[in-house]
This record gives structure tokens, C-alpha cells and sequence, in this order.
């Protein structure tokens, strides 16, 4: 056990702040991973990984880049389903049950499991459209009175309503890169998904921008599951409750995020977390 | 030395350049000086006739707007889900290929052996006699290759993140496609639809093999009717040892050109239209 | 119904559109055989390929094709006696010589020749070119082979010439540069270096353009006349393949005849013909495309 919290005083003070309540590790498992393996064609991208993420709580993937965090975020919603040539093995549980079985329906799996991207991607049509879509889609609203107000809830939760009430018709395309990723949020939230997942979402965003989305997630866990991908170890320090820590495919490290940053287990996590690595 | 025959090559590549743009334009002056005396407006709307002066394309210029019109119509529907299919679902089947194969060389059959094929299934074995339709079926059938790749193109300039945030949504490959992958490729399609059309409107061939006439001196009025298309009447015309019909041939050729240049100008618009909106 | 089972459906849908390319293919293969088994049912087949006089249509009939073949052949060397070299010249001056600015305008310009609607060609090469040439040609029939094939090379042309650029775009710059840093001047990479490398795309360039001009109909309709005759004299009426299956398009021809059948043997002729150019011009291009992938 070294004395990480002396080299890295920012770090382990901020995560110390806004680490998890002692009743955390009580929450309820909501996605249980069991000895994943993730193949592209022949390559393995993932090797081995288990871990438990407990519901309404922010957990964090942290690692290099090519480290596998994204891929491994899309096995949690199928995405890779899209790619051609990719494998799963092991197995993956939401509220028990596994996702990868032959007869489970990966429509109904992604409206529980909601997404927002890298780079934001809203639909090239109105504010309003953005968010109507999923709704539309998924047969969600019955009525047009239900339908505006579900979008201007999600509006709200994503804390963009304000900025885009009076111009719910225009083009989400006018809008600023900060505003376009809420808006995404928006649209992942206005389908009442149970998990988020993010896959970096600020990182193409300024320093402004990124605070707000950061206050937004610390917000949300309040009713959903968060998992966030980052680069960004501030980051994951500042948002997070738990963070694991992937290193070429494999899950090096998994704890609460207080501990990893000041009294990580393995030597690898502290070199990376005091970047003395990645 | 080798400067100066470096020269000399390039005036001859840039020579043979300009006798082929100066043939065009002696073709172009050409119809006009022998078609604009004969274009007016009695010209569109009279109807044919075996005075060289009285004899119009009205019939003819209704031929082939019936008969283009429902090319279009059968073309599109057919081409863009066929597109769909190669570009979305089945891109790397054998069976895929072997299509995709087939099309390429559609595409370079000529345009005689689809009236040749027109002629025995559309006209004799399934009936259709030499209407609006045969010709119509068959001319969509040559258009096919040309819609089919314009659409491919423009589905694949429709982004990744787009398809991969719908499908976050929840929603389906067929959703995903028609509400965003669809409406977002739609330029593109109308585009190559437009000019695929506006080959079509020239075709000649094929419409004769099926038999539309080149004497029918009135316009359609229903898809079961027999026609003729103006390059046809040009033909007719062109064909006729009296002089007197020269003029009319010129003036139907600047009728024709006057309909291409038309539709190659919507193709335009409509493709401006649609890029300033998705910037919006 | 549920999703799924639409998901399904709509599929089999769009898959039934793609294959609908295979049948017409097989759609315009099986048309030409049943009616080319029965014409060679009464026909001969050594007579129809190998026969030098082309009569169906009148009492004393003969069905020898080579008239017919005689006439497609010698229109098209024509054309493609103007086309090619001039498509390869106006190739290599756009892409090795050009400005882009000239690039710009010449290039839709070409376009447009090659969107000019054939009878038009047949037109300017009736009542233009023919009257021309006879100015200092004056043994020049007044339906000849000359005309419609130098114009048909016009209409070529840019066939030619976007398929060669396409080709020598594709040959790597590092070819070029090596040649330009021992000195040579642009003609000498041009002839020297980027043809020989854009070799196999420019022939399959030259192959496709060969199969469009047997294959077009037109031009020749209108300009070249309707007397088959075996010959190589550019300066008299003959008839191609297509001319031949217009002529009996125009008329009234009872289906199940022999002049029917006629129509469709020799589309079958033609098909077989454009349809191995194609496939050559085609196995060109990929071999060409895997040497510069």
C-alpha cells in the first residue's frame, strides 16, 4: 500500500469528496458480468472480464486509448450487434437476466439500456423530432398533448429546456456542440431507459460545457444507472461512485473510486492514475 | 529539343479537345438553323399530320411524358429497395455479389435487347400488347441499373453515428432505414432518378422493337394505349424522303433537348434544395 | 403482427427487388433462346453463321448473317477509329496537363455529348456530316457507313475519355514523380510511365467502348441505310445488326414467323457478342484495379 494520496493530492482530494455513501455497496447489482471474451473475427478485444455494477450509482471506465472501455460499453446494449464479424462469450445480466440468450429481443433491450455517443449525433430534423422519434418508435405516447409533454420533460432533465423552448421546430443542427449533447441525452432519457451509458461525452466539448454535463450526470443517478466511459481521470474522479480500470482488454482494477485513486490495489493502476503509464 | 516536341503534344492532346467541342457546337447550330424557323407554338400543340407544315408533336410530346412518367413510377419503388437491400442488409452474401454482378452487366446491355425482351414478355406473353405500359416496363427495366447505383451512393453518404443513434433508441433496421437513413439519402435518389429519366426520354430503340408506332396521331389516354414518344416522331420525320419534314425533325430535336435540359435542371435544384436544408 | 415478423417480411421485400436484376437477365437470355431454337429449326446454324446474303424479307430468301455483322464491324471501326485515339489524347491532356479550372468546364461539357440523345447524332449525321463529306467525297452515298461512324465516335468519345482519366488518375503519384525527377517532360511521362501503367484500364476502357458502339441503334437506323451487303467500302448503303431489327420492328410482323424469328436470332447474335466484350472489359478492370489497389 503506497502513499499515492501524497502524489496526487488533486486527485484524492477530489475523489474523497464525492466518493459513494457508506450504504452504496448495498445497492442491488443491476448489470452482472461474468467472464466476458469479445472478438472481433479472430482478434480478441476483451479477456476475462467480470464485474458488478450496482444500480443508481455512477461507475466509471477508465484506461488508455485501444484499452477495449468502449467496446466493452457497447456489449452492455448490443451495439456491437451491428458490427459484422463480432463474438461474445460469457455472460452479461440486467436484473438477472442474461441479454446474449438466442430468444431475448435487442429492440427492448436498448429501450431499458439508453446510450449517448462520443460524438453527438442528433437526427438532421427539428429539437422537437429528436426527441419524438424514440417515442414514436417505441410507441410510447398515445396522444399529442402526451407527446409534447414527454419531450418537454426530457427537455427539462437534460437541463436544455430553457435554452430551447422557444424554438422546439428549428433544426437541432443550429445548435451549439454542448446544447447538441444534452439534446442527445435528452432524446436517450425521453425513452425512460433504466441504465445510461456514456461513451465520453464530453470530450469533445469545452471546459464550460463539460461542467454542465457533469452537474447533469451527478443529477440523473438519482433515477437511473450510469456507466461513463472517460479518458479524462479528473473527470471520473470528480462524477463517479466506482471506477474500473481497463488495461489492453482486461479489467486490471474495480472498486470504489475513492479507493482507486488514492490506495489502488495493483501497481499498474497507480502508475496509470499517477500517470506515470497510458 | 524534347521541350519543343513536349509542345507539340500538347497542342495536338488539347486539338483533338477542341474538334470534339466544335463538333458538338456545329451540331448544335446545325438543329438550330434548321428547326427554329419550324418552332412555335402551333408546332406543340398540333398533332401529326402528312402536311409538313400542319404536322405537330403534340401527340408525341404526350406520349412521352405518359410513358416517363410511369417508368418513374415503377423504377423508383423498385430501384431504391433493391438499393436498400444490397446497401443495408445483404452487402456480403454470395448471393449479394452474384446480384450486384448481374447489374453491372444490365447496365451495359444495350438498350435494343431490352426492347428485344420487351417485346416477347411484356408485349406477347404477359399481354400487355404494345401500350404505355410495355413500353413504360420496359424502359424502367433499363433504368434500373442506373437508379439502383445512384441510391447506393447516396446511402452510403448518410453518416455511421446516424443509424448507430437510432438503433440506441430501440429502434429496427426497417425503422432505422425509413425515418432517417431514407429521408436523409433522398437528394441523392431523386437526383439519379431524375437523370436516369432523362436518358430515358431519348431512348428510341427499345420503344420501336415493342412497336410503338410512328404513326399515331393522337395522345394517350390511359396506360393500355398505344403511343409514340417525340424521338420516335423525330425518327418518322427524319426518315421521309420529302425535304419539307427536315424541319420538323430539327424542331422536334429542339423540343426533345428543350425537355432534357429541363429535367437535368430540376435534378439541379432539387439537389440544391435539399443540401440547404440539412444545413440548416 | 409483430415487429419481428414485419422486420421479416419487408426484408424478403427489398430482396425480392434485387434479384429481380437476376431475372432480368435471365429473363433476356431465355426470350432470345426460345426464339433463336426455333429460327435454327428451319434455319442452319452453318447458314446463319457462315451465309454472305441476308434476304429474309424478300421471296428468294437467305438467311447468312455475315452481311449484317459486315456492316455493324465496319461502322464501328470507324468509330472507334476516332474515339480512341482522340478519347486517350483528351485523357492525358486532362489529367497530366490540364488546370483544374479547365478541368472543370471541359468535363461537363463532354458530359453533355454523351448525354445527347441518339436520333439527334442520326439526324446531324443524315442532313450535316453526309452533305459534308460529299463536298469533297463525291462518291459518298447518301447512306453510307463514313458518316454515322464518325459521328458514333463522337458519341463515344467521352466514353473513352472519362474511363482512361479514371485509369491514369489511379496510377500512383510516386510513379509520375519518379519519372519527373530524372528529367522527363510531361509527354514523356505521360506516353512513357502513366499510359503503360493505366494500360489495362485504358484497353477495358477501348473494350466497352467497342461494345457500346455495335450495340447502338440509332445512328445507324437513320444514316446508314437498310441494304446488307457484305463489304468493307465505308462509301455505300449497308445495314448493321441493329438497323436490321428496327426495320422489321416498323413493320407489321406476325408473331411465330420466320421473319419474327429472324429478329431475335440476330439479338441473340448481338448479345452474345456485347455481352463477352463486356465480360473481357470487366475482368480488365478488376485485374487493373488489384495491381493499384
Amino acid at each position: 500500500m503506497t502513499a499515492a494520496s501524497s502524489k496526487i493530492p488533486s486527485l484524492s482530494g477530489i475523489a474523497s469528496r464525492s466518493g459513494p455513501s457508506p450504504s452504496a455497496l448495498d445497492a442491488p447489482v443491476k448489470i452482472g458480468v461474468d467472464a466476458m471474451n469479445f472478438y472481433y473475427g479472430e482478434k480478441r478485444a476483451l479477456d476475462g472480464i467480470s464485474i458488478q455494477i450496482r444500480a443508481n450509482l455512477v461507475t466509471a471506465f477508465i484506461g488508455p486509448s485501444g484499452c477495449g472501455k468502449s467496446t466493452f460499453l457497447r456489449t452492455l446494449n448490443r451495439m456491437n450487434d451491428i458490427i459484422p464479424g463480432t463474438r461474445v462469450e460469457g455472460t452479461v445480466r440486467i436484473d438477472g437476466e442474461s441479454i446474449y440468450d438466442p430468444g431475448v429481443d435487442v429492440v427492448q433491450l436498448r429501450r431499458k439500456v439508453g446510450m449517448v455517443f462520443q460524438k453527438s449525433n442528433p437526427f438532421p430534423k427539428s429539437i422537437f423530432e429528436n426527441i419524438a422519434y424514440g417515442l414514436r418508435i417505441n410507441g410510447l405516447t398515445t396522444s399529442k398533448a402526451e407527446m409534447a409533454d414527454r419531450v418537454e420533460e426530457s427537455l427539462r432533465q437534460a437541463a436544455i429546456w430553457d435554452e430551447v423552448k422557444d424554438r422546439l421546430h428549428e433544426s437541432a443542427l443550429a445548435l451549439s456542440g454542448g446544447q447538441q449533447q444534452r439534446l442527445c441525452i435528452a432524446r436517450a432519457l425521453a425513452i425512460k431507459p433504466e441504465i445510461l451509458l456514456m461513451d465520453e461525452p464530453a470530450s469533445a466539448l469545452d471546459p464550460i460545457a463539460t461542467q454542465r454535463i457533469e452537474e447533469l450526470v451527478y443529477e440523473l443517478k438519482k433515477n437511473y444507472t450510469i456507466v461513463i466511459v472517460t479518458h479524462n481521470m479528473q473527470q471520473a474522479a470528480r462524477v463517479s461512485d466506482f471506477t474500473a480500470f481497463f488495461w489492453l482488454g482486461r479489467l486490471v482494477e474495480f472498486g470504489r473510486t475513492d479507493k482507486i485513486f488514492t490506495a489502488p490495489q495493483e501497481k499498474l493502476t497507480e502508475d496509470y492514475v499517477t500517470g506515470r503509464c497510458g | 529539343m524534347r521541350k519543343r516536341a513536349d509542345l507539340i503534344f500538347q497542342i495536338v492532346s488539347l486539338s483533338t479537345l477542341v474538334i470534339a467541342l466544335s463538333a458538338l457546337a456545329a451540331l448544335i447550330y446545325d438543329i438550330v438553323k434548321d428547326g427554329a424557323s419550324r418552332l412555335s407554338w402551333p408546332f406543340i400543340t398540333n398533332i401529326a399530320s402528312r402536311n409538313a407544315n400542319e404536322a405537330g408533336v403534340y401527340h408525341a410530346l404526350m406520349g412521352s411524358i405518359w410513358v416517363i412518367a410511369l417508368t418513374g413510377a415503377l423504377a423508383l419503388p423498385v430501384g431504391v429497395a433493391a438499393a436498400i437491400y444490397l446497401e443495408e442488409y445483404g452487402s456480403r452474401s454470395r448471393l449479394a455479389r452474384f446480384i450486384e454482378l448481374n447489374i453491372a452487366n444490365l447496365a451495359a446491355v444495350p438498350s435494343i435487347i431490352y426492347g428485344l425482351l420487351g417485346l416477347g414478355l411484356f408485349v406477347r406473353l404477359m399481354g400487355m400488347g404494345q401500350s404505355v405500359l410495355a413500353g413504360a416496363a420496359t424502359l424502367a427495366l433499363l433504368a434500373l441499373p442506373v437508379v439502383i447505383l445512384s441510391t447506393r451512393e447516396a446511402l452510403r453518404t448518410v453518416p455511421k453515428s446516424i443509424r448507430e443513434g437510432s438503433y440506441a433508441l430501440g429502434a429496427t433496421k426497417w425503422q432505422t432505414i425509413w425515418h432517417q437513413v431514407l429521408p436523409m439519402a433522398m437528394p441523392g435518389v431523386l437526383t439519379g432518378l431524375i437523370l436516369a429519366l432523362s436518358r430515358s426520354i431519348g431512348e428510341t430503340a427499345p420503344l420501336i422493337t415493342i412497336g410503338a408506332l410512328t404513326y399515331i396521331p393522337f395522345a394517350p389516354d390511359s396506360v393500355w394505349s398505344k403511343f409514340t414518344v417525340l424521338p420516335i416522331q423525330v425518327f418518322n420525320w427524319v426518315s421521309r424522303p420529302q425535304t419539307d419534314f427536315k424541319a420538323n425533325a430539327a424542331a422536334g430535336i429542339l423540343v426533345l433537348l428543350a425537355l432534357l435540359l429541363s429535367m437535368n435542371a430540376i435534378a439541379i435544384i432539387v439537389r440544391d434544395r435539399y443540401q440547404r436544408q440539412g444545413r440548416a | 403482427m409483430s415487429t419481428r415478423a414485419l422486420e421479416w417480411i419487408i426484408e424478403r421485400l427489398l430482396f425480392l427487388c434485387a434479384a429481380l436484376s437476376i431475372l432480368t437477365t435471365a429473363g433476356i437470355i431465355m426470350v432470345l433462346a426460345v426464339e433463336t431454337y426455333q429460327f435454327l429449326g428451319e434455319v442452319s446454324i452453318v447458314e446463319f453463321l457462315t451465309g454472305t446474303q441476308w434476304t429474309p424479307l424478300f421471296s428468294d430468301r437467305h438467311f447468312g448473317v455475315l452481311p449484317l455483322v459486315a456492316g455493324t464491324m465496319l461502322v464501328s471501326v470507324i468509330a472507334l477509329v476516332v474515339a480512341l485515339p482522340m478519347g486517350v489524347l483528351t485523357a492525358v491532356y486532362l489529367s497530366e496537363y490540364s488546370p483544374d479550372g479547365v478541368r472543370r468546364i471541359v468535363k461537363p461539357i463532354l458530359e453533355l455529348l454523351a448525354g445527347v440523345p441518339t436520333v439527334v447524332y442520326g439526324y446531324f449525321a443524315l442532313t450535316f456530316v453526309t452533305p459534308l463529306l460529299q463536298t469533297f467525297l463525291p462518291t459518298l452515298s447518301g447512306f453510307n457507313a463514313l458518316s454515322p461512324g464518325l459521328v458514333m465516335g463522337l458519341m463515344i468519345l467521352p466514353l473513352v475519355s472519362s474511363l482512361s482519366e479514371d485509369a491514369m488518375r489511379a496510377v500512383p503519384r510516386g510513379l509520375r514523380e519518379g519519372s519527373y525527377a530524372l528529367g522527363a517532360t510531361r509527354m514523356q511521362t505521360a506516353l512513357r510511365v502513366v499510359v503503360p501503367a493505366a494500360f489495362s484500364g485504358i484497353t477495358a476502357a477501348f473494350i466497352l467502348a467497342a461494345s457500346r458502339a455495335i450495340g447502338e441503334t440509332m445512328i445507324v437506323a437513320i444514316a446508314a441505310g437498310q441494304q446488307p451487303r457484305l463489304t468493307g467500302n465505308p462509301f455505300v448503303p449497308i445495314e448493321t445488326m441493329t438497323a436490321y431489327i428496327v426495320q422489321v420492328s416498323l413493320g407489321d410482323t406476325p408473331q411465330g414467323t420466320i421473319e419474327y424469328r429472324t429478329i431475335f436470332a440476330v439479338g441473340m447474335l448481338l448479345f452474345l457478342m456485347t455481352f463477352g466484350l463486356n465480360l473481357i472489359s470487366t475482368w480488365l478492370r478488376e485485374r487493373f484495379r488489384e495491381e493499384y489497389a
